[in-house]
């Protein structure tokens, strides 16, 4: 391609509205914007002057696929505002209902969204009705898988999607523990079609390698997606209540998300699955690192299509994490814990499925939300998305302009973004690029 | 259950036609998009006989958008352009259901709508200015005539199924007395 311009109205196999423009001059691309679509809906403003306890639940409403990131990430932050501690129940609940998120919503995006690109086809309505063919085969994998995360955050949380039972300080309702049994036979049984797509990923030959800088949370003792500090490949790590001095907001004036880079460097990064197995592969559960040692050999990696693979290998951790909880949980009836109203600022950071998500809280002595603040990892993947697809583009024009368009939406989507996420925050800091 | 929303694996066509869905969305979190993927864990094998999913933009690429018999809409309305792209799929679509709370009721994608203009950050004034948002978010039927609605935040599943099923009978891809299993 020497000259013209390839867009992208509408990115599909995501969640939400994303677009693509590339103008090519001279053999050369001359301008490229990676453009978020969706329409914003200020819930960090619309919260101000609310109770707490009525805003996780609300903001849970910014995504429907990460509902329970919000929410959990949310709590946390008004609970640290009030210096509510939580019970250790209280904690083993919420990680074995995030299991149950991680799993449903991981194969959501792989098999749902990802496969096709694997398998060289357009959609998974497009596989075949032949019980013996692979793709069917995966495709009915991933329906039984998603329907075990979904039925965990049924039964610890009340739903999958704007879950009722978690509160402030702990739990509105416990769940009923004679439903675990049915739980540990569902998760044994999905366990090798875990595996089986943890190798299908691992064979998938695609790849792109760009950038190096990564940021997740890490908890020294465990694989962990909702406690620990932040750390990034250049070495630094900083307690959650200091993760925005990490960051510098970038104003894209044709996105209707802001993007973000390092404050110190200023160069992009990536957050999301691909950052935490790079950042704590060691972490990973004995079991399932046992299970899996030969594709865990491709970490750490910069192939951005390897996200797609740490998502696979995510997924069983969570299986496994999850069977080790329901194994061993004994539900004590507990109350939410309750302390005097307070002032107070708190911050969750907590890692969604698609990488490190920021809630901060800032709550009044009549226990109304003075301030909100939510910095979600779509928009902190913004820019390092726009330059993967610079470099792609740079390096392939040559080839016709059906496959560049097919190839970028590939990149984008291995990425897992979230425009519904991506429109829903606004960040303190105003920082003109 | 009740067995007049649950079509058997086994449910027979009742000809060649299928139903010929679209489904969109607009400013709202997808929660019932997702909700429908995961309704597809049970139902996939047997929706793909009986349903063409001709615009689906959450599960392909190659979308149409003509001669649609139902399209499903979640979401609210925010901006003259998704006012316009609304009424381009009614025109296409024989019928339009409104999936959730956005698309039913507005809320509560339209929380702007109560927003206090004196208490608007610069960061606000300056996305509603330098986008297309309209005055007020607006609920599906304030822009289009809507056939159905499906409520709750996310989609209420078992009236999602029952209007599926009324479409398909209504087609008459499947029989008009329902199935019981």
């Amino acid at each position: 391609m020497q000259s013209g311009e390839i867009t992208i109205d509408s990115i599909t196999k995501i969640e939400g509205t994303a677009g693509l423009e590339v103008k090519v001059v001279d053999g050369a691309v001359q301008d490229l914007k990676f453009i978020i679509k969706d329409y914003r809906r200020f819930y960090t403003h619309a919260v101000k002057g609310k109770p707490f306890a009525a805003v996780p639940s609300f903001l849970s409403r910014i995504c429907g696929t990460c509902s329970v990131a919000h929410l959990f990430a949310s709590l946390e932050a008004i609970e640290k505002s009030q210096g509510i501690e939580l019970t250790e129940q209280t904690k083993l609940l919420r990680r074995l209902a995030y299991d149950g998120l991680m799993i449903r919503d991981h194969a959501l995006h792989l098999y749902f969204f990802v496969l096709p690109d694997v398998l060289g086809i357009d959609s998974i309505l497009d596989i075949s009705e032949d019980a013996q063919d692979v793709g069917h085969i995966l495709l009915h994998d991933s329906f039984d898988i998603k329907s075990v995360g979904s039925d965990i955050t049924d039964v610890v949380i009340g739903a999958a999607i704007h879950a009722p039972y978690p509160a402030v300080g702990g739990f509105h309702k416990l769940p009923d523990p004679t439903l675990f049994p049915s739980l540990i036979e569902k998760l044994q049984k999905i366990r090798p079609q875990v595996i089986r797509g943890i190798k299908t990923f691992f064979d998938w030959k695609a790849s792109l390698i760009r950038n190096a800088d990564y940021m997740a949370l890490r908890n020294e003792k465990s694989f962990d997606f909702l406690e620990g500090e932040i750390i990034n490949s250049t070495g630094r790590k900083v307690p959650e209540s200091e993760f925005h001095t990490f960051l510098k907001s970038v104003v894209i004036p044709y996105s209707q998300s802001e993007g973000y880079v390092f404050s110190d460097t200023h160069e992009d990064y990536f957050a999301g699955s691909l950052s935490r197995i790079n950042l704590n592969l060691d972490l990973l559960r004995a079991d399932t690192k046992a299970s899996i040692a030969e594709y865990l050999t491709a970490f750490p990696s910069n192939n951005i299509y390897h996200n797609n693979l740490a998502q696979a290998i995510e997924i069983l951790h969570c299986v496994d994490e999850a069977l080790d909880i329901l194994s061993s949980l004994h539900i004590e009836a507990e109350k939410p814990i309750k302390v005097p109203v307070r002032q107070g600022v708190g911050v969750g950071v907590i890692e969604a499925p698609r990488g490190i998500l920021y809630h901060m809280a800032d709550v009044d002595d009549a226990g109304r939300i003075r301030d909100y603040d939510v910095i979600v990892p779509t928009s902190q993947n913004q820019i390092n998305i726009e330059n993967d697809l610079k470099k792609f583009f740079g390096e392939n024009l040559h080839r016709p302009k059906e496959e560049l368009q097919r190839d970028a939406e590939k990149i984008i989507r291995a990425y897992d973004p979230c425009m519904s996420c991506a429109t829903n925050f606004l960040k303190i800091a105003w920082i003109e690029q | 259950m009740n067995s007049d929303v649950i079509l058997s694996a086994k449910t027979p066509p009742t000809s060649q036609k299928k139903l010929v869905v679209g489904w969109f969305s607009f400013t709202c979190c997808e929660d019932s998009t997702i909700l429908f993927t995961e309704l597809l864990n049970k139902h996939f094998d047997t929706w793909r006989t009986l349903i063409e999913f001709r615009h689906l933009k959450v599960l392909k690429s190659n979308n149409e958008l003509r001669d649609l018999d139902v399209a499903f809409i979640e979401g609210a309305i925010s901006s003259q352009s998704q006012a316009e792209e609304v009424k381009n799929i009614r025109a296409n679509a024989k019928y339009v259901v409104a999936i959730g709370s956005c698309a039913c009721s507005g809320t509560p994608s339209s929380a702007r709508n109560t927003f206090v203009s004196e208490e608007l950050s610069d960061r606000i004034r300056w996305y509603l200015s330098h986008f297309d948002y309209s005055d007020k978010v607006k609920k599906l039927e304030d822009v289009i005539t809507v056939d159905d609605k499906v409520n709750g935040c996310p989609m209420v599943t078992l009236m999602f199924l029952k209007v599926v099923n009324k479409y398909l009978r209504l087609f008459g891809v499947i029989p008009s007395e329902p199935q019981v299993q």
